[in-house]
């Protein structure tokens, strides 16, 4: 489910502490920074995000069993499946096909995290691409790139990515492809708005009484100072990832094997099993959850950290 | 006004012509061409040859397009390769189970949603606000499939007070003038049949008005707080009016105008969370149609579906435009 998430709260700004008031000027990424440092949301997000990575990278040292290994195969029964502490080697139980939960749960997270990274990188590349000529040249070229964008918005975003998955075949890359593809049209928005909100601004003005080109001032003015929103957004775009890649695999696009250990695909299976067996649910839609909340957290205490209205002088 | 309006469905043209352009190419993306798409790897080329005569595949693409073209204008959406009926019919049937669906979930993201993100703000910083805030972000970030579950679970398998599937108990033998399973006991009479389907819509209701309650919960508090410092409110305390004035016609009148640009938007999520929630709960609405049309390739669904989406969509966001002036006179249209 793609979610663009509000501004935050019009509450007080946050004081912050004296070291940003020592005269010395800081820059933007460093004083978010030491914003985000002391903003607790943020730290809470930080952890979880960095403990999903380090499941994920770690996930061939941490995972008993292999993604597609099914060790439990002889212990289930079409009636019986062992839950958490039932059976002895498997902590978390086992699910239908007699996959290790625990171990799916594991490199679950790495096909979460690959998925979220690579289509969130496409869509951000995609986007900025598109943002960047639009905001960059105006003229004609913005006028047919961002009504292509508006035809895009037109479509509710989960569906644009179904409507490509569907056409790109069952695999782990079409889901890739479709989720990326589909944030094209937010990124390269709010890029060319960034972009375009900066455009009057002094030192643009400057740059150009300097008689640099204009390539110049896009590519070394315009476009670092606009990337705030979109750095913000790519943070919250993993979220939406996370939970788009799952709904995907959820609905049966993402191919492979059944057992597959990907969160969505768990879900897939538990259905059935829902009254005997709800962990199978419970468990990997927590990780989905979870996972979604950590780069929700940072994003949005990055955001509250690159406000204008909210930063101190 | 008119000319507003008339103005507003012109823009939109541009955007329906690059849409079914768009998805006229989509269909003729897969590798190697629709039929093959259609038929699987292994089909003979006689066989192919007859689905690209069939559905004109072998023609000049500008002949399909216009050929396209001309029946959308004609209302004809061609015909489900699954159902082999009339995509427009199947929609028409389906869609009043999906409409009741989503209604459902806006009341609820509405009813709730609304006061609470007022209250958290009227109480700023206190239990009420810190909890909504938690709240939300929780309803963010926990998928709706996911939720379904959890609702399922609790309400129908574990304490068993509401039916877990369907649409209506298939024991009751209703009789369905509109489609829309709950006005049609009302209508008939039959009052009991009518309370089994508002039973059946509460678990999926609440299931797919999370996310936009979060949404709604947000926007309302983030508005209120800004709406409750402003001069003319100071004035009107300063003239003194009675707070509950004070309260219903400046505050909260003046912070609804993003909450309702945020109702209209939560269309689109609402639809792809039919598509998830449908499937949870087995009820058969357009979402689920639309689940099984992804499966089969049927792309004649497919396409009409999006069209009929952006159509909606675009509409939604005009009545969310044109409710603007009733709210707020400052912005009246011209």
């Amino acid at each position: 489910m793609s979610v663009t998430l509000p501004t935050g709260a019009g509450g007080p700004a946050e004081p912050t502490g004296p070291s940003l008031d020592s005269g010395r000027g800081t820059g933007l990424w460093k004083d978010a920074f030491l914003r985000l440092r002391r903003n607790p949301q943020a730290i809470v997000g930080a952890v979880i995000i960095g403990l999903f990575l380090l499941v994920a990278i770690l996930a061939p040292i941490l995972a008993p069993y292999g993604g597609n290994e099914l060790p439990g195969r002889t212990s289930i029964t079409p009636t019986t499946i062992p839950g958490p502490g039932e059976i002895d080697g498997f902590p978390l139980g086992l699910d239908r096909f007699g996959g290790d939960v625990l171990s799916k749960l594991i490199w679950g997270a790495q096909a979460s995290l690959l998925i979220g990274v690579v289509s969130t990188a496409l869509g951000l590349a995609g986007g900025m691409l598109l943002g960047v000529l639009a905001g960059g040249l105006g003229g004609w070229v913005d006028n047919v790139i961002m009504r292509f964008v508006d035809i895009l918005l037109s479509v509710p975003n989960l569906l644009l990515a179904v409507s490509i998955a569907a056409v790109l075949g069952q695999s782990s890359y079409a889901i890739m492809i479709a989720i990326g593809v589909s944030q094209i049209p937010i990124f390269a928005r709010l890029l060319r708005s960034s972009m375009l909100s900066q455009r009057g601004a002094d030192y643009i003005l400057a740059a150009q009484t300097l008689g640099l080109s204009r390539r110049t001032i896009t590519m070394s003015h315009l476009l670092p100072n606009s990337m705030g929103p979109v750095i913000v957004q790519a943070t919250l775009t993993l979220a939406t990832a996370v939970i788009d890649a799952a709904a995907l695999s959820f609905l049966g696009l993402g191919g492979g094997l059944p057992q597959a250990a990907e969160w969505g695909r768990m879900l897939t299976y538990a259905q059935a099993e829902l009254a005997v067996a709800p962990q199978l649910a419970f468990l990997p839609g927590a990780c989905i959850a979870i996972t979604a909340l950590g780069f929700t957290l940072l994003g949005e205490s990055l955001r509250e950290a690159l406000d204008p209205k909210t930063r101190r002088k | 006004m008119l000319r507003v309006i008339g103005k507003r469905i012109a823009l939109l043209i541009p955007t329906l012509i690059g849409l079914s352009i768009l998805l006229f190419l989509w269909v003729r993306s897969p590798p190697g061409g629709p039929a093959t798409a259609l038929l699987g790897e292994k089909a003979t080329p006689e066989a192919i040859a007859r689905v690209n005569e069939l559905y004109g595949f072998d023609r000049p693409l500008l002949t399909q397009y216009l050929t396209y073209v001309g029946r959308l204008l004609q209302g004809d959406f061609g015909v489900s390769i699954n159902t082999g009926r009339p995509v427009l019919e199947e929609f028409a049937t389906r869609f009043p189970a999906t409409l009741e669906l989503t209604v459902v979930a806006l009341v609820f993201a509405i009813g709730v949603g609304v006061p609470l993100g007022y209250f958290a703000a009227r109480y700023y910083g206190r239990f009420l606000d810190h909890s909504s805030v938690v709240l939300s972000l929780v309803g963010i970030t926990v998928p709706v499939f996911f939720l379904a579950f959890i609702l399922k679970y609790i309400f129908a398998i574990q304490w068993g007070i509401l039916p877990p599937d369907g649409r209506q108990n298939p024991r009751i033998d209703a009789t369905h003038v509109t489609e829309f399973y709950v006005l049609d006991g009302m209508l008939t009479g039959e009052y009991d049949a009518a309370w089994d389907a508002f039973l059946h819509l509460i678990l999926p209701g609440l299931a797919l008005g999370t996310i936009p309650l979060a949404i709604i919960v947000r926007i309302t508090r983030a508005s209120v707080l800004e709406v409750q410092n402003a001069d003319y409110v100071r004035t009107a305390r300063a003239k003194g009016l009675m707070e509950r004035t004070i309260r219903g016609s400046f505050i909260l009148r003046n912070a609804m105008l993003p909450v309702v640009t945020t109702i209209g938007l939560q269309l689109g999520l609402l639809i792809s969370g039919a598509v998830l929630t449908e499937t949870v709960f087995a009820f058969n609405g357009i979402g689920r149609f639309l689940r099984d049309a992804i499966f089969g390739l049927d792309y004649p669904v497919l396409q009409g579906f999006i069209i009929f989406i952006a159509i909606l969509y675009a509409l939604i966001n005009l009545i969310v435009d044109l409710s603007y002036s009733v709210i707020d006179p400052r912005v009246r249209v011209q």
